[in-house]
């Protein structure tokens, strides 16, 4: 096996050492019935050689993005990553490390969290960031409980903007938790009457923008009235990129941020690893969930950084802890950072300018297919058509001829007949003049 | 000298302040920088084809981006959202940030430099052949949501997983979508909340060891039940009778970890299990200790009732300085039924993925989702990398090695560091006390930092709580004898000079690394946790 260095020599002289005859000397606590005799009924080991062969099978079977004109998005976005991002995560000493509980031989990852956390704070508008979260979904139910600590109260409104998924999350844990939840139904084009959800037993008003069908919401007054009432608004992104073109949340009176970073330096992968940007005010840090990463100075009095404000976290507050987690999204996070210092802000609003310029191209033609509308005012790159009939089976007919054209609103929002002719259409800088035209005469096609 | 004059010996003398140079930087330690102090706003690493840049022409620069002028010369459609302050991010080309990134790395440890004996973390090898999988097209560059009949492969390879996870547990279902040991916690403990709710049994509390991660006792919070302690005997595991003891028509679950954090494997783990259930409990296995045990007993077989799996801990996904992780859920059968989606389970001789609810059929129940999506992909095509190049026979002897390895630490170690509960065999991981170091005036932290010096990253420290100044070394199975040897020698001439009076040096440690201890209290006093421009010299002057 070649990543075991033993020899059976070696293993030998080892147990002698040890003073125990043989190797299930060492196993003898477990109960002697329970132990395994044989192997597992699973296969012998493997050469890499074959491992390749085995993995690259499976993988063939799959249409990646890159290959087709590509359309999907709803929460996770094909970018153009830079060739430097990849290699620099797989550096030895960022990939093999562990979380940095030694500062002393961990001050590269502490000083780029350090980097990670201004560049979310900056980007959000807002005034702390903390040092990432698994994915925007489950830092979203994050938010919430957050809030629920913030104002000791329990209910979350829930926009019909949010992502299903992360609307899904949400519930999940608040049905746990015993918390309640008020979900306003779907709401393709921001039109909901949100602020009547908010009353006085509102702890947050958890809304998306770019929403989950695109469109842009103004979130100010929405702060405003949950401000008036004593609660928090949570300001949600599915699309980080959005941030380089469209007025930050903290601008807008947000109180927590938090969103998918997986559009900055990580690839689609199937939905995960992903990284969760988290960003709030300066008075509620203390109950901010997740690793922070702060300044200070050694013996020598040179800066240096170091984890901090742990007595919120489990390991020191066990039961009483502002939250379970107890990792970040380590890589995930850096190649973020990495993808964002190379764009810095001249390369970002260039990215979101090209990103917007080819949702409006894109939806301006669309919008010319028979039978085909496009329902939102105001979007980034990202926006929801309706097409006459049933838009899965659009969207599997366009499979079909080798396009990947969004995502049907049924494919998340499955008892939501009135919502089946819906689908939401997202573009990237990685989309083509080509792209975008065999994606029209797809549609039309598929449509006639 | 060689014919053109160059010396070719070194001279011997060292100049006393070698240290003291002009730039801060000692050779190949550099020091580095903010990005925020050397970026600059104008400046960008990143290019455009002139296609998808002509945007950029309208509405680039700062000005413009206010600009309502879109590419194609139509109106954007931000509305009045278009965002006209700058957002303060500043930009490095590649050569650049290379560099950057490189100078930072330099100031990390890591597996790949050195042993890296933390316990409970299981800082084993990571194989390069899962990185080169993982990043293979048909895995990287497929969308959670692109239609199904297109990522058939993606399904494959994640019930191929689940499959290969059940047979190694002996469980009945696998919810794969938990993003790392805590989050399949969560997982496991909604599991068992979700049971109990459906069987109208409301329950209030949870039994956790006195050893247990902090994150246990921090899920059972999360969820309502408040948390009552089980303390250890006086071997290190958890007495059957204090958890009787304890059981009532009022506990939900247990939550064990087995091995235990003192190392131990729970040898009364069976009658543990008869009891909860015989109490209508449940059986939460923490299996951040699993790696010791794969191929050797199915959990399933010790009554679990769920148990999350570290892939980055025993299939080798890379830590990553802290992530990603990836934490799937095995469940018993009586559990299975509530599996959150997306989970495989056992089907007919194999098993099946299954996305959705209604995918999930009659009889199951799943108590809702864990995350968007399906969970961590990228580390399920890594660890299943892992597993067919171990295979059955290469895992059960990676256990036997890792258990091994530690053994032969303990034996190197044992007449000059002192177990806490006697001298008897551990199981993947190593403990010792501080009791070694009465006297010395160096404490466990000193000790730990001493080993920086000398190259090592230390043990995990302080951890477990129910040990005083615990030292936790876990070496995995990735160490050759040799390393190991060396390892025992470094720890031994530590200790001899420990007991010989220099706790000066250990206090001072470590003075050659990056950077010397750093002021905790500080950093919590008055958190920095971002840069801040510099005020302007003329306010900085009041």
């Amino acid at each position: 096996m070649r990543y075991l260095p033993h020899t059976e020599a070696d293993r030998e002289a080892m147990l002698a050492r040890i003073g125990v005859p043989a190797i299930d000397a060492l196993f003898a606590d477990i109960p002697a019935d329970k132990r395994l005799d044989g192997l597992l009924d699973l296969p012998a080991t493997r050469s890499e050689m074959e491992v390749e062969a085995a993995l690259g099978r499976m993988a063939g079977k799959n249409t990646p993005a890159g290959s087709v004109p590509f359309f999907v998005g709803a929460g996770a976005y094909r970018h153009h990553v830079p060739a430097s991002v990849d290699h620099l995560i797989q550096r030895s000493e960022f990939l093999t490390s562990y979380t940095p509980y030694q500062p002393e031989v961990s001050q590269g990852t502490l000083q780029y969290l350090f980097e990670f956390q201004t560049q979310v704070a900056n980007l959000t508008g807002m005034e702390v960031a903390n040092a990432s979260m698994y994915d925007g979904s489950t830092g979203t139910a994050e938010a919430v409980l957050m809030a629920h600590r913030v104002t000791k109260r329990r209910k979350a409104v829930l926009s019909g903007g949010l992502h299903p998924q992360y609307r899904a999350v949400v519930e999940t844990v608040s049905e746990m938790a015993e918390d309640a939840v008020v979900a306003l139904p779907p709401d393709p084009t921001g039109t909901e009457a949100i602020l009547d959800a908010i009353d006085d037993e509102t702890s947050c008003v958890v809304v998306q923008s770019p929403s989950f069908y695109g469109e842009l919401i103004d979130l100010a007054p929405i702060a405003e009235k949950a401000h008036a009432v004593g609660a928090l608004l949570v300001a949600v992104f599915t699309e980080v990129v959005s941030l380089g073109a469209i007025e930050p949340p903290g601008a807008q009176g947000a109180d927590i941020v938090v969103g998918e970073g997986q559009s900055i330096g990580n690839p689609l992968t199937f939905g995960g690893p992903y990284v969760g940007l988290f960003a709030t005010r300066q008075k509620f840090l203390r109950q901010m969930p997740g690793r922070l990463c702060g300044e200070t100075v050694d013996a020598e009095g040179r800066r240096g950084f170091v984890l901090t404000l742990s007595t919120r976290e489990q390991h020191i507050r066990r039961d009483k802890a502002t939250s379970n987690i107890c990792t970040n999204s380590g890589l995930c996070c850096l190649a973020f950072t990495i993808h964002m210092t190379l764009l810095g802000e001249t390369g970002l609003r260039r990215l979101a300018a090209s990103n917007h310029a080819s949702a409006v191209a894109l939806a301006d033609s669309l919008s010319e297919v028979p039978g085909v509308s496009v329902l939102n005012d105001s979007f980034f790159n990202e926006f929801t058509i309706r097409v006459p009939g049933d838009a899965a089976e659009v969207i599997d007919a366009l499979a079909q001829n080798g396009i990947l054209g969004g995502v049907p609103v049924s494919r998340l929002e499955h008892d939501r007949p009135d919502l089946a002719d819906l689908i939401v259409v997202a573009t990237t800088e990685t989309n083509t003049d080509a792209d975008r035209a065999a994606f029209v005469a797809g549609l039309k096609e598929v449509l006639s | 000298m060689n014919e053109q004059g160059r010396p070719t010996a070194p001279v011997t003398a060292v100049t006393e302040d070698a240290a003291n140079t002009f730039t801060g930087n000692r050779a190949l330690q550099m020091e580095e920088p903010l990005i925020f102090e050397t970026g600059r706003y104008d400046v960008t690493g990143v290019d455009l084809p002139q296609e998808a840049g002509r945007a950029e022409r309208a509405t680039g620069s700062k000005k413009e981006a206010a600009s309502a002028e879109g590419a194609t010369g139509k109106k954007t459609r931000l509305g009045k959202h278009a965002r006209t302050a700058p957002i303060d991010l500043p930009g490095l080309t590649e050569p650049e940030a290379m560099r950057h990134y490189v100078r930072l790395s330099q100031k990390n440890y890591a597996i790949d430099s050195g042993l890296y004996p933390l316990g409970s973390c299981t800082m084993k090898h990571n194989p390069r052949l899962n990185e080169k999988m993982a990043r293979l097209p048909g895995f990287a560059d497929i969308h959670p949501l692109q239609p199904v009949a297109t990522v058939t492969g993606a399904t494959e390879l994640i019930t191929e997983l689940g499959r290969w996870l059940l047979e190694m547990t002996g469980m009945r279902s696998v919810a794969m979508s938990p993003k790392a040991g805590a989050h399949g916690e969560l997982c496991g403990m909604m599991a068992i909340k979700a049971a109990l709710t459906a069987r109208g049994d409301k329950r209030s509390t949870v039994l956790v060891p006195e050893s247990a991660h902090g994150t246990n006792p921090a899920t059972a919070a999360l969820l309502g039940y408040s948390v009552v302690d089980v303390p250890a005997r006086e071997d290190g595991t958890v007495d059957p009778a204090a958890v009787r003891e304890r059981l009532s028509p009022d506990v939900a679950a247990i939550m064990l970890t087995n091995p235990n954090t003192c190392g131990l494997f729970e040898r009364d783990v069976v009658a543990i299990a008869d009891a909860v259930h015989e109490a209508g409990a449940l059986f939460y296995a923490d299996g951040a200790n699993f790696n010791a045990i794969v191929g050797k007993v199915k959990p399933g077989d010790l009554g679990v009732d769920a148990m999350h799996i570290n892939l980055h801990k025993t299939f080798s996904t890379p830590h990553g300085g802290g992530g990603p992780g990836a934490g799937p859920v095995v469940f018993s059968d009586m559990l299975a039924p509530y599996a959150p989606v997306p989970f495989v389970r056992i089907a007919g001789e194999g098993a099946e993925f299954v996305g959705t609810r209604a995918e999930a059929g009659e009889g199951a129940a799943p108590f809702g989702r864990m995350t968007a999506f399906h969970g961590q992909m990228g580390m399920f095509v890594r660890a299943m990398a892992y597993m067919f190049s171990h295979g059955a026979d290469g895992m059960r002897q990676a256990s036997d090695d890792a258990v091994l390895n530690a053994n032969y630490v303990r034996a190197g170690l044992r007449d000059l560091m002192s177990q806490p509960f006697g001298d008897r065999v551990c199981m993947h991981e190593v403990l010792f006390d501080d009791h070694f170091l009465d006297d010395t005036g160096v404490t466990t932290l000193d000790f730990a930092k001493a080993m920086i010096d000398e190259g090592y990253h230390p043990m995990t420290m302080y951890f477990p709580l129910v040990v005083h100044g615990a030292m936790l070394i876990e070496p995995t199975e990735s160490e050759s004898k040799a390393s190991l040897d060396l390892f025992i020698a470094t720890l031994r001439d530590l200790v001899m000079r420990a007991k010989k009076g220099e706790a000066e040096r250990f206090r001072q440690a470590p003075q050659l690394a990056p950077r010397r201890r750093l002021d905790e209290t500080r950093a919590a006093r008055q958190p920095k946790l971002k840069w801040e421009k510099p005020a302007p010299w003329s306010e900085a002057a009041e």
